[in-house]
């Protein structure tokens, strides 16, 4: 057995969700340590890596915990295959430059924060612990990314540019952190999950703010960006877990 | 700690201020720590900025070689792990260079030596981690070879060294435990993976030991660094110690070590090894072993592509400080 499909349970897919955002966005945040622009940011990126793993984790044990077909956390991150992840666009794209880094990170964020502090409420007590952790982990992710944007947007010519690409290229990303299908509604109904809609205002008002003390313009919303929640991916996420994959896929059945 | 390339002969400079060495030797054979305020001799500060520089540096490079398996972890928890540790070595890198910055010398001045080529770093951190048992054989034999070198470091005369050892004493044996634990999975594991231990082991051995450095017939520098009390112990007697305690280590796995020579000796009660082929250290230092250009050019393009980004944070904090000014004059 090489590659497992997750049960479609809404609750299961829930989880998924929310636990591949977390490893993909964590994945790519690991890929700059060692690389960073200074030292500092080195420690602290790994820093908000460690913390989007460490959320994913028990997020795959709920999931693996639900299933009840005897899978783990690493059974669900290594054996899915890219139409199985469930992760939004925004958080499988590439690290670009710092700029593009720090956008995708700060989107996320302003959207994850408020996100795990009223999740801490679901009823369902997994995910309300879980999210209880993870509030205090994301707002210093959203902090941490919102500094560095207005020093980025408000610093030289080259890093404002830089950093209103970088708005402007993944602002198509931001569309998808808003949507909630039949699979959610059930369970918004149940006060297990939240609806996306309900965070807009606070989102629009985080990026609004850290934006104008950038001066950096708010990109009109145009098209956005769709599919990565139902399994449509972006050719990257494929790249990712060829990386990501590779030793369980080529030693299937070992232990590590 | 890696220090090897520290091995150069130099001699002890003219005294500068008799009166005032002399005091210095007796608080440093009287154990007590030195400080940053304090008088101390000028090729001492010398001897230790270029020490916990090259320190320094290797912590940093040594993110590379062990970062490069970060993505491929082969589990979620070792993936964390191991990230935590590469974070780890970044922390030690920050603690040293703020020890170094204690003698009036600055980071930035420290890595252009680097980045220029001028300055040394560890050269364990030229070779490859070619199998995810190499991280694992980092784990276990590089951090176990940088601790038997660091823990005397412990009680460095010199105080801000000797803490920041201290802590970081603390993770390198978390980061040997850990990395022992790769091995000891991968040894249990299939065929394919007690192979993938094997040729980690098989690999990593010899550089690890050259990790001390020369033998004491050819290094003469310790005089100086030993009567200041920065270096306890030779190079040798480090390297014995490690040999001692690495290879039952290794034995108790079920592995073997590339040295037909390897066998315990009675009546000495230490492991008896083979000569060390230095020719191939020599070499790697002079920049030729199998990563040194690749590992520069990673720092150099991480360096060069953050230059922007360090420019903006400069520039922006220039611009908060007047714009305070401008509104406190108001
Ligand atoms: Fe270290
Ligand atoms: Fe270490």
């Amino acid at each position: 057995m090489t590659t497992i499909i997750a049960a479609d349970a809404p609750l299961v897919q829930y989880a998924l969700r929310l636990a591949d955002n977390a490893l993909v966005l964590g994945h790519r945040l690991s890929e700059w340590c060692g690389h960073a622009p200074m030292l500092e940011e080195d420690i602290a990126l790994a820093n908000i890596a460690l913390d989007l793993i460490g959320q994913a984790r028990p997020l795959y044990a709920y999931a693996a915990e639900l299933e009840g077909e005897g899978r783990n956390e690493d059974k669900l991150a290594y054996l899915r295959d890219a139409s199985q992840y469930r992760n939004v666009l925004l958080v499988e794209q590439p690290n670009g430059d710092f700029a593009v880094t720090i956008v995708r990170q700060f989107l996320y964020a302003a959207f994850m924060a408020p996100f795990w502090r009223l999740l801490a409420g679901s009823r369902d007590a997994t995910f309300a612990a879980i999210a209880a952790k993870a509030e205090k982990e994301a707002a210093y992710h959203l902090r941490h990314s919102a500094e560095w944007l207005i020093r980025l947007g408000d610093g030289t010519p080259e890093s404002h540019a830089r950093a209103q690409a970088a708005l402007d290229e993944l602002w198509m990303y931001t569309g998808e952190l808003f949507e909630a299908d039949a699979i959610e509604r059930g369970l918004i109904e149940r006060g297990v999950a939240l609806d996306p809609q309900t965070l807009r205002p606070e989102w629009d008002e985080t990026v609004d703010r850290v934006l104008g003390e950038a001066t950096l313009k708010r990109p009109p919303d145009g098209w956005m960006q769709t599919g990565g929640r139902t399994g449509r991916h972006s050719e990257h996420l494929g790249f990712i877990l060829a990386d990501m994959q590779f030793l369980q896929r080529a030693y299937p059945g070992a232990t590590w | 700690m890696y220090t090897q390339a520290l091995n150069t002969r130099e001699a002890i400079g003219p005294v500068e201020d008799p009166e005032h060495e002399a005091r210095f030797q007796a608080r440093v054979d009287g154990e007590e720590k030195v400080e940053p305020n304090d008088w101390m001799p000028e090729a001492y500060r010398r001897l230790l900025v270029r020490q916990i520089s090259q320190h320094a540096h290797s912590e940093i490079v040594g993110m590379l070689p062990e970062g490069n398996w970060i993505t491929r972890a082969p589990t979620l928890r070792r993936k964390a792990a191991l990230l935590a540790k590469v974070q780890d070595e970044g922390g030690h890198g920050l603690y040293l260079y703020a020890a170094a910055e204690t003698l009036d010398v600055s980071r930035e001045e420290l890595v252009e030596q680097l980045l220029a080529g001028k300055a040394k770093y560890s050269s364990i951190f030229n070779y490859p981690t070619l199998t995810w048992a190499d991280i694992g054989a980092v784990g276990w034999l590089v951090d176990g070879a940088a601790i038997m070198n660091q823990i005397p470091l412990c009680r460095c005369s010199y105080g801000p060294y000797a803490r920041a050892m201290i802590r970081i004493c603390k993770e390198e044996s978390f980061h040997q435990r850990q990395g022992y634990e790769i091995i000891l999975t991968l040894s249990r594991g299939t065929a394919e993976q007690k192979a993938m231990a094997q040729g980690a082991l098989n690999r990593w051995w010899w550089p690890s030991l050259m990790m001390f450095g020369p033998s004491d017939k050819e290094s003469q520098h310790s005089d100086k660094s030993m009567r200041w009390k920065v270096k306890r112990f030779s190079n040798d007697e480090l390297r014995q110690k490690f040999v001692d305690a690495t290879v039952p280590q290794g034995l108790y796995l079920g592995l073997t070590f590339p040295d037909p020579e390897l066998r315990f000796d009675e009546a000495s009660g230490h492991w008896a090894f083979g000569a060390i082929d230095f020719d191939e250290l020599r070499q790697v230092i002079a920049g030729n072993g199998p990563c040194n250009h690749e590992r520069m050019k990673a720092r150099r393009k991480a360096h060069d592509d953050g230059a922007w980004v360090r420019e903006a944070a400069l520039a922006y904090a220039e611009k908060r400080r007047s714009r305070r000014d401008t509104a406190r004059a108001a």
